[in-house]
């Protein structure tokens, strides 16, 4: 291909000319320090690049290799555990390379060529086999099979196909295809991130992911396969909820992108995550996780690139028939970049000077979440979960990101910094919050964990909405003015929100909730309300009733460890029947 | 067409500036150019100011100039391209020292022999390659090591406003901090931006004062330097403390003042190019390029020094959702942010804690770091202000007696939490035992019941001990 030649250089934005072979998300190679860059824009033969690494010292006349192949990734065994920058390239490789500090024009694969993974076929010499079917398994980490499915584009009839180890880049099997070729097959893939992934069908979500966060779980669940975001101000904790849910959630894979925030955080998930146990497996957590970090003071169009890295790598393991869970901290980082480079590109700026096509971008974005049936064969349905946390300006959710967002996603975690401030966490409110799976939640509950367990939820619901009404009044006449139901419920309302939807992140037992306890506490609560009701209308005053252990009893149930919450459930209900036959 | 001459050095100079604006030239008819580049320009009465290259289009480049364009016109000004970004002598001898927010000395001494020369721009530390802040500092301050704890490597910004007093705090931090039982090679790197005289002067004498100043390294563009080369003094800073930390393992507390100043000049220079503006005029790309500056501090494995940053900034109208704070607040770990209404009170320092926040706290907290009551208190403390400040608005609509017995006492907690537990001596250096212990006493004013949020075990353990005699 032939050889562009610089014109201009401005930040992250390169034009070249000479450029007319070109195709418009091609990749290039900028000057002789072979930065890697995508190109953009094509007008005649000027090709802009948007380069993923640091420009200082490039300028006109320096040469621009066209790659002439889009922007890829590197899919196979060996991605669980790895570290990446938003273009694929493994960070801890980089590291070994060049030191603590990220240099330039580094190419490293993302995948290690060297190492042998195990592989066992699970088709035999002689089946026929078309894209999509898997033909063999590696054990990439104690938590995780690596399916080895046939690549796009290949058919036809095994004729070989043998156990052993293998790198990604040797032949684990060989197709005679109809046309009378022989094709190898190896374990590697590539796909352009820019495409979403084939599947064979979508197919609507029914299961609950179960997130071991209270208030997500029993009041705005989000389901496998669903989308969900997560708006707040600075410090009002979506960073925490990423957190816990690419920790607690049982999805198969973890996809977390660090997009445009801040390293250590990244470092967070690297040292904390191999020490926490799955619930489920009881093995460390990084056994079924893959990073992807641009960081914020990285290079701001790799910061582009990277929620398209970690998707395709997420649909990836969709199409194995896991379900797969996708966080991006944080998506406005990724629509700022998207300004930046269309500011540079002078195009016509839309609202606060995103791009007119934000919205779009947005859109087609979680539209690669779903449930899917896969193709090929074995028939299976995998699951993508997307969930994005949006960084407004000033917390203002009238920004366009958050406004794009909202019209696409089902589920709306409203983070508001007054919770916060109190420390109430995690700070989602309950009053405009919404899970648009409620419906398939309520199902879903009532089948997996006690029938009582949606209007459990819907009652508590309505309690609090009653209590902010109450706040109302109470505001222009004080408490005592109230009735003395009116005050059991306000007391009622603050236990279901200090004991049971806050939920301390670092607490080692808090932490997560089965859904088991979060029932078995729940339940109690609502339970001590109607005891309450009763003594109330026979006349007892709530100043009375505050004075009863079981609220302290109760404030308590969450740190009760999974093993002994029955135990303690069953004797504060015990303690709340004696205190009411007692009276 | 540019008039080509040969210098010594064998940089090309050009006589073809062809525009000037604001801080701005353009500069046409150039060869060999690079993105990034530092300028030399030369005035025509010999004066030689820098600058460096924004943009370069075939052969027109976009320069800022650092000291302002002021005097230049555009046929006798010649501009020097100097094939390499803009770089700063280091070595351990800038302790002690002062620059300008270039680089430059100013105090009189000699220039510094260069053990090593580096980019300002530094480079990205690999995420891979850093290590976690955990390190407790204490800075002697109930309000920050009880409820908002700094930890050595983190980014901690105090969100002040005009005539509050942050430099006082800045000051009280940088003399009381320390690591508990530790004694480790500590430094200080200084950067002002655009403060004034008096305020420079205040830190210089405070850090005589207590002979901090040896182990100091200022960088001043005062009020009256010019503005563009503020640009520059973060950087030159974080140059300056990277070396002293990752090269030199000295632990490293960095103060940024004021951040304010800096996104100002930036916000100039972004207009002089007419980009879109964003917010309030600062340009879109105001978020990225505080975090290249803010992410420069933490703590890298197997290096022994670190970098805490400390940026002062003042919030324009004391309005914390205006983009520098906002932006700031979305990069940091946390922020200190200082209330007008607590210093009306004469509360030192008037840190709100309730909106205040150290991200970090948890990592340098408990057991082995402070006290293992530590993480409890303070959620126990938060809450009963919060509660407190809540019983207080109320008040003021429905009267104090409209409040319940219960509330009455977190009015009168919030009162004496803030005069107790946040006010505090400006020379007062209270040890984490002093601060966790005050924490205690001012919470036995409540009924045990009350304390929620604290273990049944601490609460054995430690309530007895405050509590007053019953009757
Ligand atoms: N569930 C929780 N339990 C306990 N503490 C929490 C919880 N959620 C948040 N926090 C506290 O709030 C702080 C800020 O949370 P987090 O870092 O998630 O904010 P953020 O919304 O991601 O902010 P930014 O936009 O600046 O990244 C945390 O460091 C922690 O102290
Ligand atoms: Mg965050």
């Amino acid at each position: 291909m032939e050889v562009g030649r610089i014109v201009k250089v401005a930040g992250p934005l390169v034009v070249a000319e000479g450029m007319s072979g070109a195709k418009m998300y091609d990749v290039a190679l900028v000057s002789e320090k072979k930065l890697l860059g995508e190109i953009i824009e094509l007008k005649g033969d000027l090709a802009s690049i948007q380069v993923y690494e640091e420009t200082a010292g490039v300028g006109p006349g320096e040469p621009v290799f066209p790659t002439g192949a889009p922007l890829s990734v590197e899919l196979g065994p060996g991605l669980i555990r790895s570290i990446y920058d938003g273009v694929e390239r493994p960070l801890d490789v980089i590291a070994s390379i060049a030191g603590e500090f990220i240099t330039r024009g580094i190419h490293v694969p993302a995948l290690d060529r060297k190492k042998k993974w195990h592989f066992k076929p699970t088709k035999k010499k002689g089946d026929r086999i078309e894209s999509g079917d898997v033909i063999g398994e590696v054990q990439e980490t104690e938590l995780v099979i690596h399916k080895i499915m046939v690549p796009p584009g290949i058919r036809g009839e095994l004729l070989e196909i043998k156990e052993g180890e293998y790198t990604v880049e040797e032949p684990v099997a060989v197709v005679k295809t109809p046309e009378g070729e022989r094709k190898e097959i190896i374990m590697m893939q590539k796909w352009p991130v820019r495409k979403p992934r084939p599947y064979r069908e979508k197919v609507l979500p029914v299961e609950l992911m179960v997130t071991g966060q209270r208030v997500i779980d029993t009041f705005f669940p989000v389901t496998k396969g669903g989308t969900a975001c997560v708006p707040g101000p600075f410090g009002s904790g979506k960073t925490v909820i990423q957190h816990q849910l690419a920790k607690w959630s049982d999805a198969d894979i973890v996809v977390y992108i660090g997009c445009g925030e801040r390293g250590n955080e990244m470092t967070d998930v690297l040292i904390e995550f191999p020490e926490l146990k799955d619930p489920r497996s009881g093995l460390p957590l990084m056994e079924r996780t893959v990073l992807i970090a641009n960081t914020s003071n990285m290079p701001v169009a790799a910061r582009e690139a990277s929620v398209y890295t970690g998707i395709t790598i997420a649909e990836y393991f969709r199409d194995m028939g896991y379900s797969v869970a996708l966080m991006a901290d944080s998506t406005s980082r990724w629509a700022e970049a998207m300004r930046e480079i269309s500011g540079r590109l002078e195009e016509m700026p839309g609202e606060e000077g995103y791009p007119a096509y934000l919205a779009a971008r947005v859109a087609t974005f979680y539209e690669r979440a779903g449930r899917v049936k896969c193709l090929g064969s074995p028939e299976r349905e995998g699951a993508l979960t997307v969930i994005g946390a949006v960084s407004p300006p000033g917390g203002d959710l009238s920004d366009p990101v958050v406004q794009a967002t909202l019209r696409v996603v089902k589920v709306f975690w409203s983070l508001e910094d007054k919770l916060a401030y109190r420390r109430h966490f995690p700070a989602i409110n309950w009053l405009t919050s919404y899970s648009l799976y409620r419906d398939i939640s309520k199902e879903w509950l009532e089948k997996n964990v006690a029938p009582d367990f949606f209007d459990l939820t819907n009652e508590a619901m309505r309690i609090l909405e009653k209590e902010a009404e109450l706040e109302e009044i109470v505001r222009l006449v004080g408490v005592e003015n109230l009735s003395q139901e009116d005050q059991l419920l306000l007391e009622i309302a603050r236990s279901i929100r200090e004991d049971f939807l806050h939920q301390n992140a670092f607490h080692e037992v808090d932490t997560y909730s089965s859904l088991k306890k979060q029932y078995l506490m729940l339940q109690t609560i609502l339970f001590f309300y109607k005891k309450l009701k009763e003594l109330v209308s026979r006349g007892q005053t709530v100043a009375e009733l505050k004075k009863l252990p079981t609220w302290e009893r109760i404030a308590r149930m969450k740190y009760s460890t999974e093993d002994k919450i029955e135990e303690v459930v069953k004797s504060i209900r015990e303690e709340i029947e004696n205190a009411v036959s007692v009276s | 067409m540019p008039s080509l001459s040969l210098n010594s050095k064998k940089f090309i100079e050009y006589q073809a500036v062809n525009d000037i604006s604001g801080p701005l030239l353009l500069v046409e008819g150039v060869e060999d150019v690079k993105y990034a580049e530092l300028v030399e320009i030369i005035l025509p009465n010999g004066e030689t100011r820098h600058g460096q290259v924004l943009q370069v289009e075939q052969d027109k480049a976009l320069i800022q100039v650092f000291e302002g364009t002021t005097g230049i016109d555009t046929p006798k000004t010649k501009v020097r391209f100097l094939a390499r970004g803009i770089e700063l002598p280091l070595s351990v001898d800038m302790l002690g020292r002062v620059f300008d927010g270039l680089g430059r000395p100013i105090d009189g001494g000699p220039e510094i022999i260069a053990e090593e020369r580096r980019d300002i721009n530094g480079a990205p530390i690999n995420p891979y390659s850093r290590d976690y802040p955990n390190e407790f500092i204490q800075t002697g301050i109930s309000a920050i090591d009880g409820l908002n704890t700094l930890v050595r490597g983190q980014k901690l910004p105090i969100f002040s406003g005009s005539g509050l007093p942050h430099n006082k705090l800045a000051a009280q931090i940088a003399r009381q901090a320390k690591v508990l039982g530790e004694q480790e090679e500590f430094a200080v790197v200084f950067g002002a931006m655009g403060i004034t005289f008096e305020e420079a002067e205040f830190f210089i004498n405070d850090f005589k004062k207590t002979g901090a100043l040896e182990r100091t390294v200022l960088f001043l563009n005062l009020a009256d330097d010019p503005a563009i080369e503020r640009i520059a003094t973060p950087r030159v800073v974080l140059t300056t403390a990277e070396y002293l930390a990752f090269a030199k393992h000295y632990h490293v507390l960095v103060i940024l003042t004021d951040m304010t100043n800096y996104c100002e000049a930036l916000r100039e220079i972004s207009a002089a190019r007419k980009e879109v503006p964003g917010r309030r005029g600062y340009p879109g790309y105001l978020y990225t390029d505080l975090a290249t500056i803010y992410e420069r501090a933490g703590r890298i494995k197997g290096k022994k020094g670190s970098i805490t940053l400390i940026p002062i900034l003042t919030m324009p109208e004391d309005d914390k959702t205006h983009p520098i704070p906002d932006l700031t607040g979305y990069i940091t770990e946390g922020q200190i942010i200082l209330s007008r209404g607590l210093h009306r009170k004469k509360i030192y320092p008037p840190i709100d804690v309730l909106p205040s926040l150290s991200r970090l706290k948890d990592k340098g907290i408990g057991e082995g770091k402070t006290r293992e009551d530590h993480s409890d208190v303070f959620n126990q403390l938060f809450a009963a202000y919060a509660r407190g400040k809540e019983a207080q608005e109320l008040a003021v609509i429905l009267g104090e007696a409209a409040l319940s017995e219960m509330d009455k006492l977190y009015y009168k907690f919030a009162d004496i939490f803030e005069e107790r537990y946040v006010g505090q001596g400006e020379y007062e250096d209270r040890s984490i035992f002093q601060t966790l212990d005050l924490g205690w006493e001012l919470l036995s004013m409540f009924p045990r019941s009350e304390l929620k949020r604290i273990r049944d075990e601490y609460l054995d353990k430690y309530l007895p001990r405050f509590q007053k005699e019953e009757s």
